[in-house]
Order: structure tokens, then C-alpha cells, then sequence
């Protein structure tokens, strides 16, 4: 375990309380290796098979290519008023088990700001396409299993998740744990271009007696161009998604609405890289009182098809 | 000698209680191992049972077409409106390398996951059939759906699958389809 911590500190090499100075040597040639093969991916002429959605929280009705696991890396930088501002990422290995299952799992951590750095847990989430067929509108089932303990990817929001709640440090946010089942129903359907999506969240913590609590999340994007170019090129409007999300709680099983509940608007932009990968960038905005005012986040991910295959044949079965 | 296990490891009613079990980072003991090997066993067995169905032989099985059967007649009827576009197939065969050449093949020959599209089955198909399989994809063997490429895209695969023939292999632009 000691080893997916050092890993998660060398990705923030600015991050305080965290990088001694016995292991910076090593953290430097940890995040050199991580240059290095960043700009590997992003230069090597490799056809590119992303055509990634730029949404960071909604989800859309695509799921992961069967067989390919893609690797993403996310970041959510928040200001906090009453206490520090945080960095929090996680790292999600998404893997096309079937073309109607996709399976994924989330470790992720956070940063806050003159405090200390920590792993705050991880996620197993299941996306099950319900139709077989493209529809008016397309639903998908997701369920989610969570162990985490002061988290603050804010990956969505529920019930009444306010600002406040991430205000204590850490050493007393990490005494409580959340250990939640999350269903999920995506609603998406892409027309003329325009990809529209609509996600009802219901959680359920599964320690002490809390009620559900419900939440939503919505978006709207299109490629900057429709029609691809005859030429491979790397900033082509095609390879250019941009759009917008909102997301946020609607309070819970007992007190149901928009009472004492945080919401954003944030904007959102993709690049499909030539190679495999994609950069997402959303700066987001609290839209009441409950908000945090502003977050900023970003991502990038690689896409490594034909992986299940290649697993199936190192262990000795057949491709 | 059969193995004693400690109580503490047993898992009885009295000591499984979901609600206070807690993550801790400091302990992946060999059970946690385990039970993630088995599960990435599951999942690869699973992708590799997808790829059997969805790969039998061409030559002996082509029921793999008959979904081309199943376009309704609306969708048969529709024109591809980028027909007279002329690069169309070289945008198309851009495409076709980035997104369907891993299982079609470079040269949309048919691999073990998909089959050939030089097929006369594919080839005497109306475009407007084409382009309804892309947008449905065939879940059920493993061909995911496309409609996220938008529209003049999938006419552009269309335009570059259409322009193929079993004696031809296929031509875009350039290095396009060198890359699987």
C-alpha cells in the first residue's frame, strides 16, 4: 500500500506535508519518468481511437470499447471558504468487460492545502447498458460500491453536500467513514451532433442510519466539427468536444429538495490527442451559497485497446 | 492434518457485520489478493467468451450478417448524403483505421473478434444498412455502439466501406490505414 501512496505524493511534487526530503530524489525521478512517457503518448504517431465525452461528473450511454481499459487520471482543485483550499485527484482504470458491461475502479486521495496530503479510499463502479439498440432515449444502470473516508473529489454531488462539510482538517475529516452504495440511472442520447444527458442519483450509506440521499447531474456537448478530415491532425475541430454540465443534491429521503443543497455550473472542453489520449479541462462554478465558488478541474486519459486480449495471452489463453 | 483457522478469521454470522467493516490501507492480506485475481480471471475469461461469440469462423458461420437483415425499411431507404463528397473516403478510411481496424482487420478482412466487410453480404448492402448497424452496433456479439461519432462521420465510414472490394484493398489516405 505504501507504494500507491508514494505514487499518489509524487503526482504533486508542489503538494506540502507530504514530500520528505529524503524521498524527494526519488520523487523527482519518479515524475521525470512521468514526463517522459507523457510526452511518449502524446508524440508517438499512433492512430487515435478516443472520441472521448467531455463531461468530468455526468455520465453519457457509451461504454468502454469491449476488451480496452482506459486509463484515466483526474484532478479537482476547490476554494473553501473556512478553511483551506484542497487539490484532491484519482486515478480510474475503466475496462470494457462485454459491449454492454463496463467495470471500473477509483483510488483517490486529496490534498489540503497547509494540512497534509491523504488516500481517501476507492470506488468500484458497474455500468450496465439496459437496451440493446439505439432509442429515443438511452438508458444505462450504474452501481457503485465506495469506501472512503474525507473524500473531496466531489465526483458528484448528493443530498446536501454543502461547502462546509469539507472544512475540517484532516486528521478529523479521516475519523468518519463512508462506505456507500450508489445507483445511478443514465438517461443520454446523442442527435445532429448535440450529446444530451441526464443522471438521477440515489446513495445510501451503509453506516449508521442514514437515509438516501439523491442528486443529479446534467450535460450538454458537441464536436466542435461534425465531418472528420480526410488528413490525420491533431487540432482539427473533430478532435475538439465542448459543452456544459450542472450537477448537485437534492437532499434526502426525509427532506427531499433544494433546501440546504450546493449546486455548479461548469463548462467543459476534450481534446482526442492522435494519440489514444484525451484532456479534459472544467472550470466550475457554485451556483448558491452552499457552493464551493469555484473549481477547477481537469483530467487526462489513455485509451489501451485490445488490452484484455493481450492480459488473456500473457496468462496463456487464447486471445 | 486438517488446517486449524483462528476464530478471528472465520467468517460467522456473529464476527460479518458489513456495517462496521473499514478499509485499512495498512492490511491487503492474501484474501484481498485473492479475491481481485479471481476477479480479473472472471473478467478475462468473460472478454474472451464475448470474442468467441462474436468471432466464429466467416468462411462457416455467416449468421454473422444476418443482422444486416434486420434495418428497417426507413433506414434501408436513406441516401448517403455525403455520396459525391470526394473525400469523403479518404475521411472515412481515417476512420476506419482508428476506430474499426482492430477488429475488422487493416485491410477489413475480419479478425477473430468481427468479420470481413468485403463480404459480398456487406458489400451489396444499401448504405443507408451500413449506417444503421453503425449507430445500433450488435451488443450482443461484442460490436459496441457508434452513434457517438456524429452522422456525416458514420456516412464518411460508410463511404469508405462502400468503396471496398474484395479485389482492392483498401485505400485511404495514405498512412491512414497502415495503422491497426
Amino acid at each position: 500500500m505504501k507504494s500507491i501512496k508514494f505514487q499518489i505524493v509524487a503526482a504533486f511534487p508542489g503538494s506540502r506535508g507530504c514530500a520528505s526530503g529524503a524521498v524527494r530524489g526519488r520523487i523527482g525521478r519518479l515524475v521525470s519518468c512521468r514526463a517522459l512517457l507523457a510526452l511518449a503518448l502524446a508524440v508517438v504517431p499512433l492512430p487515435a481511437r478516443a472520441q472521448e465525452s467531455p463531461y468530468i461528473v455526468t455520465y453519457d450511454h457509451y461504454l468502454e470499447e469491449p476488451g480496452s481499459l482506459e486509463v484515466e487520471y483526474f484532478s479537482t482543485f476547490g476554494t473553501q471558504r473556512g478553511g483551506n483550499d484542497f487539490h484532491a485527484f484519482w486515478v480510474e482504470f475503466e475496462y470494457g468487460a462485454t459491449a454492454w458491461w463496463t467495470t471500473e475502479a477509483y483510488f483517490d486521495g486529496q490534498t489540503t492545502f497547509n494540512d497534509s496530503t491523504i488516500f481517501t479510499g476507492f470506488r468500484w463502479e458497474n455500468r450496465f447498458r439496459l437496451l440493446q439498440r439505439e432509442h429515443f432515449v438511452n438508458p444505462v444502470l450504474y452501481i457503485e460500491y465506495e469506501q472512503t473516508s474525507a473524500d473531496k473529489i466531489l465526483k458528484e454531488v448528493e443530498g446536501h453536500d454543502v461547502e462546509a462539510d469539507y472544512a475540517e482538517p484532516n486528521a478529523l475529516a479521516r475519523q468518519d467513514y463512508d462506505h456507500e452504495l450508489e445507483f445511478k440511472l443514465l438517461l443520454s442520447k446523442t442527435f445532429k451532433g448535440w450529446n444530451v444527458a441526464e443522471n438521477t442519483i440515489a446513495t445510501k450509506n451503509l453506516t449508521g442510519g442514514n437515509p438516501w440521499e439523491f442528486g443529479y447531474a446534467i450535460g450538454a456537448s458537441r464536436p466542435l466539427a461534425l465531418k472528420a478530415s480526410a488528413k490525420r491532425c491533431s487540432f482539427c475541430g473533430e478532435n475538439f468536444i465542448a459543452g456544459v454540465e450542472m450537477y448537485g443534491g437534492l437532499g434526502d429521503r426525509y427532506s427531499f429538495g433544494l433546501h440546504d443543497t450546493s449546486h455548479y455550473l461548469a463548462p467543459v472542453i476534450a481534446w482526442n490527442l492522435p494519440s489514444d489520449g484525451t484532456l479534459r479541462l472544467s472550470p466550475g462554478f457554485g451556483l448558491n451559497d452552499n457552493s464551493h465558488r469555484f473549481l477547477l478541474r481537469w483530467g487526462v486519459s489513455h485509451e489501451f485497446s485490445g488490452f484484455g486480449a493481450a492480459i488473456s495471452r500473457l496468462l496463456g489463453g487464447r486471445p | 492434518m486438517r488446517p486449524t483457522i483462528p476464530t478471528s478469521m472465520r467468517f460467522t454470522k456473529r464476527n460479518v457485520n458489513l456495517s462496521n467493516f473499514r478499509f485499512d490501507p495498512n492490511c491487503i492480506c492474501k484474501r484481498h489478493l485473492s479475491a481481485v485475481v479471481l476477479f480479473m480471471n472472471m473478467l478475462l475469461n468473460l472478454g474472451r467468451a464475448t470474442a468467441q461469440t462474436s468471432s466464429p469462423p466467416i468462411s462457416r458461420d455467416n449468421s454473422v450478417y444476418a443482422e444486416l437483415a434486420k434495418a428497417p425499411r426507413k433506414a434501408v431507404s436513406r441516401r448517403n448524403p455525403l455520396e459525391m463528397d470526394p473525400d469523403a473516403v479518404a475521411a472515412g478510411g481515417k476512420l476506419f483505421a482508428m476506430h474499426c481496424a482492430e477488429c475488422h482487420g487493416e485491410m477489413a478482412q475480419g479478425g477473430k473478434k468481427a468479420p470481413s466487410l468485403l463480404a459480398p453480404e456487406v458489400q451489396q448492402a444499401a448504405p443507408g444498412t451500413l449506417f444503421w448497424l453503425l449507430t445500433n452496433g450488435v451488443i450482443r456479439r461484442g460490436m459496441p455502439v457508434w452513434s457517438k461519432l456524429p452522422e456525416p462521420q458514420r456516412w464518411q465510414l460508410v463511404s469508405f466501406i462502400k468503396s471496398l472490394s474484395p479485389a482492392t484493398p483498401p485505400k485511404s489516405d495514405g498512412e491512414n490505414t497502415a495503422h491497426p
